[in-house]
């Protein structure tokens, strides 16, 4: 090991010296007052909290250095299926970086925020125009948050109506954060099985739809890049019952421009414009979550709402009876807003279009330059996709003893992001593709023959897929030992 | 074709004939015709990138930021100065453009950040245990309530009406969802009424919440009131949300009883943006790790024995346990919470001290210069470290728009007080002060 390696091993709490620093604090300028009379000292803190001590070039260092070991979409292919992981246009952060933008406090007064609420009324029209709903509130924080006003939104719709309805149907394809934001809105989930052809199973459905239904959530095209061709039969059985049908925008980008979930009968969507719109997903987050509704449940809509006065003026309005309330600080992620809106900007109709068409066309394509691997990798519904696809790596398993994870991780060593594994959960040893639109035809061949390389030399010997990766700063990490004994954080030595 | 999007018409061509489709029309054949949308979206037509940046830098004109006026504004987000290399490290790709950290052998800069930042929470807070950020502040709080009402299955929350008032509602909101009914104590000279909140409280009561400084910008008791809460219920959950920056000076939450403590991250090195994206942290009591939400990165071992980080605890979360997760929460806040661990450790332990006895000298010398105003008054007179409140003899939203006039934002206006909720931070010099303090005496009658 070199000594750069061992130097990009330690944290920033490792590094340092007692009386180095950054920070130069501004001159107090006003009349020293003894400390302890302004704050006592029985609320005061006793040590100082054992925070680095450093100068300005060793931070800059040890982030920098820490930056080259991750993998990074502005390096190379990451298609990482339900993700969406398209490119990020520069031009976003740099408008977004503006100060009227970035420096606009968030409790300025409506009259001197009137750009910022202006664009975030445009965004709620572009994205209520995508969606085909009429009402947007741009609030949620992520998807996940999106689906949690959507399920409060529901219920506190039924209980409008005088019902206690409790049960949300959910497919056993849904991405776990739909189960998760049930329990937490406290209603309880029904799952609800899938059909042979990859859709909902409407047999299914329809014995488990009753009066006690408040809802259904559902993807389209779900997490198996299938369209749910049966979706009109779906709506009219939950209507039916009186439910409502929830939309997970997850996968808005196959279809943008080309159907539009309020046309399919949807009454709550939400997006992710982390996902469709292209903020950055930073390693983890932000991420924002707007959701869109029909005119029967907008009364219940978040506060605040923007609101354009008569005079083209903006305002935001707090208090609507009905409301189910705020679900975070201020008006939301504008950061996000700025930049999505700019994305929208940039493509226009014809553009949004064409990127979903094109996101389609990629996955397709590199489905069918995976089609010679079939009888290794098979795809585990259907004969096409949507913009995404997946695989069953069970043959694999058998025929040649290596797992899905092991062929994710040999991925790494060719200079590749493996795409999802192991999710959707109902398909054995999954493998989840999602190229993306913003992806050439020499990348996707590239991958297909990475892919088509792996398999063959794990043929001669699947060792090398099993001890993968191998030219990574890292080998096959102990996740079961961080979990046993978990070290959570540095322990500083004062 | 779009300038993202790199498909010529010799592409589509070999591309089609590969998938065996003669029309990229035919892929979308799943989709029933009759819920085909059958004209363009309504959109106006896509733009070149510098018309683009005009048009937003036209929204961004009509905004008056933090640098166009002299603000006062805080009440949950801060115009703190942010140094050059928070910049610099955000906008890094490695750092701007990957996804959560699935595959750790090529995350690890982003894993050990995380690392590195709950290390920074913790020793803020006092506490043994953070996660890797959740959204915001008071939705930070909110989830707070869930991890209590997993804690101790009860559902009685009693809450200070110090606590800032989004974060009020928030929890209102999801508390009607997870099923949780809310007592509000209010306060008694700025702060939370120690009286109430003891009568408050009983061996019922799920999950106390309090803010310090408060919403007012009082410093609470914290210890006196955590006490109170866990002698009413051992098991009760004291819930605290903190300013971060006041943390350099307050006695931290872990000494004071308090056993979760979230808070708002943007005064870390985040930008105002309008009131997001910034982070949410989120300290526990060791007792409560595996009821936290969110990621958590944890320090291992690679297959050579090398120091390696990972996600860990996964099985709190939702991809694993699903509807019995600890919280919905995915995607959350990783490029933000870099920010806040970069410039915690641009601050450094002296330089964060030294940042909150600052704060502390100038808000005290401001509500002195604004309470020599004839008429002006403080709110309270509890100690205060960077913000405070005062009233005004005249309705206070029209003072705010005389000062606005002459370029100072003062404050935010409480109504309900008749006050003006001042913040400081050190962009706001001594002369900052005084021209405040004229603009204000101007304004009033």
């Amino acid at each position: 090991m070199t000594v750069l390696e061992i130097e990009k091993q330690l944290t920033i709490f490792e590094k340092g010296e007692a009386g180095r620093r950054a920070f130069v604090a501004p001159q107090l300028d006003v009349p020293d007052v003894d400390p302890r009379e302004l704050l006592p000292p029985e609320l005061r803190r006793s040590e100082p909290a054992a925070l680095p001590e450093l100068s300005e070039p060793e931070i800059v260092r040890h982030y920098v250095n820490l930056s080259k070991r991750n993998f990074d979409l502005d390096s190379g292919f990451y298609p990482l299926g339900s993700c969406t992981m398209k490119h990020n246009p520069r031009l976003h952060e740099r408008v977004a970086a503006l100060d009227g933008h970035a420096r606009l406090h968030p409790l300025q007064h409506p009259r001197r925020a009137q750009g910022a609420l202006e664009l975030m009324w445009r965004l709620e029209r572009a994205l209520s125009e995508v969606s085909g709903m009429p009402h947007v509130s741009l609030q949620p924080s992520a998807g996940s948050h999106g689906e949690l006003a959507g399920v409060l939104l529901t219920r506190a719709y039924h209980e409008s109506r005088g019902e206690d309805r409790r049960k949300v149907l959910t497919p056993d394809t849904a991405h776990g954060t739909n189960p998760a934001t049930v329990t937490m809105a406290g209603m309880q989930v029904v799952k609800v099985g899938t059909a042979p052809d990859g859709g909902v199973d409407v047999d299914d459905l329809r014995a488990k739809a009753d009066e006690s239904v408040a809802c259904l959530m559902l993807t389209n095209p779900n997490t198996l890049g299938i369209f749910d061709a049966n979706i009109a039969e779906i709506e009219r059985i939950v209507h039916g019952v009186g439910a409502t049908l929830y939309y997970d925008g997850a996968n808005l980008n196959a279809i943008m421009g080309v159907t539009r979930p309020g046309d399919m009968g949807f009454d709550i969507v939400h997006f992710n414009l982390h996902k469709s719109f292209t903020q950055p997903h930073g390693g983890g987050g932000p991420g924002s979550g707007p959701i869109a509704v029909t005119d029967g449940i907008e009364p219940f809509l978040m506060d605040p709402r923007i609101v354009r006065g008569e005079d083209g003026t903006f305002d935001l309005r707090d208090g609507s009876p009905r409301s189910i309330g705020r679900l975070r600080g201020f008006q939301g992620n504008y950061g996000c807003f700025v930049r999505c809106y700019a994305y929208i900007c940039s493509l226009g109709a014809e553009g949004l279009r064409d990127a979903s068409v094109t996101a389609v066309l990629n996955a397709n394509y590199l489905l069918a330059r995976l089609g010679e691997l079939a009888p290794l990798l098979p795809l585990a519904y259907g004969h096409r996709c949507m913009h995404e696809f997946v695989l069953s790596g069970a043959p694999m398993k058998r025929e040649l003893g290596i797992r899905t994870l092991d062929l994710a991780k040999r991925l790494l060593d060719h200079g590749f992001h493996p795409p999802t594994v192991y999710f959707p959960l109902l398909v054995d040893e999954a493998l989840l593709i999602e190229p993306t639109e913003t992806e050439t035809r020499e990348t996707l061949d590239a991958f297909a023959e990475a892919i088509r390389a792996i398999l063959a030399e794990a043929a001669d010997d699947p060792e090398i897929a099993r001890t993968a990766p191998h030219t990574t700063p890292v080998r096959r990490l102990d996740e079961a030992a961080a979990a046993r004994r978990p070290v959570i954080r540095q322990v500083v030595h004062r | 074709m779009t300038t993202y999007t790199a498909v010529t018409d010799a592409d589509r061509e070999a591309m089609l004939s590969a998938i065996g489709v003669s029309d990229v029309e035919e892929l979308f054949d799943g989709i029933p015709a009759e819920l085909r949308l059958d004209r363009p979206l309504d959109l106006p037509a896509g733009l070149p990138e510098q018309d683009v940046y005009a048009h937003l830098r036209e929204l961004a004109a009509r905004n008056v930021s933090s640098e166009d006026e002299l603000s006062f504004l805080g009440g949950g987000m801060y115009d703190h100065y942010v140094p050059a290399i928070v910049d610099m490290l955000m906008e890094r790709s490695e750092f701007l453009t990957p996804y959560t950290p699935y595959q750790p052998e090529v995350s690890q800069g982003g894993l050990q950040v995380m690392f590195e930042y709950q290390t920074a929470i913790s020793e803020l807070t006092a506490l043994p245990v953070a996660n890797a950020s959740v959204y915001e502040g008071p939705s930070a709080v909110a989830s707070a309530g869930y991890l209590a009402r997993i804690a101790n299955g009860r559902s009685r929350f009693v809450v200070s009406e110090g606590l800032h008032p989004h974060a009020r509602e928030t929890l209102r909101t999801y508390a009607r969802g997870y099923g949780a009914e809310i007592v509000e104590v209010p306060l008694r000279d700025g702060a939370t009424d120690a009286d109430a909140w003891g009568a408050a409280l009983d061996g019922d009561t799920c999950a106390a919440f309090l803010q310090n400084p408060n919403f007012l910008g009082a410093v609470e008791d914290a210890e006196a009131l955590a006490g109170a809460a866990h002698e009413a219920g051992e098991d009760a959950v004291v819930i605290g949300s903190y300013d971060p920056i006041a943390l350099g000076i307050l006695r931290p939450p872990g000494e004071c009883g308090v056993d979760v403590c979230v808070g708002e991250g943007q005064p870390l090195g985040n930008r105002l943006d309008f009131g997001g994206p910034s982070f949410g942290f989120f300290a526990a009591t060791e007792e409560h790790l595996r009821r936290m939400p969110g990621r958590i990165a944890g320090e291992t071992v690679d297959a050579e024995g090398r120091r390696g980080f990972v996600l860990t605890l996964q099985t709190r979360e939702q991809h694993i346990r699903r509807e019995k997760a600890t919280s919905n929460i995915c995607t959350a806040q990783a490029l933000n919470a870099l920010g806040g661990v970069v410039y915690l450790a641009w601050l450094g332990r002296e330089g964060l001290c030294e940042l909150g006895e600052l704060l502390l000298q100038r808000t005290h010398y401001a509500r002195e210069a604004l309470c020599a105003i004839d008429g002006v008054e403080p709110l309270h007179r509890r100690p205060v470290i960077r913000e405070f409140a005062v009233t005004l003899p005249e309705p206070v939203e029209e003072v705010v728009e005389r000062c606005a006039a002459q370029g100072v934002n003062p404050g935010l206006a409480l109504p309900e007080h008749d006050a003006l909720l001042v913040a400081i931070t050190e962009r706001r010099s001594r002369a900052d002060i005084d021209r405040l303090a004229s603009a204000l005496e101007g304004s009033l009658a």
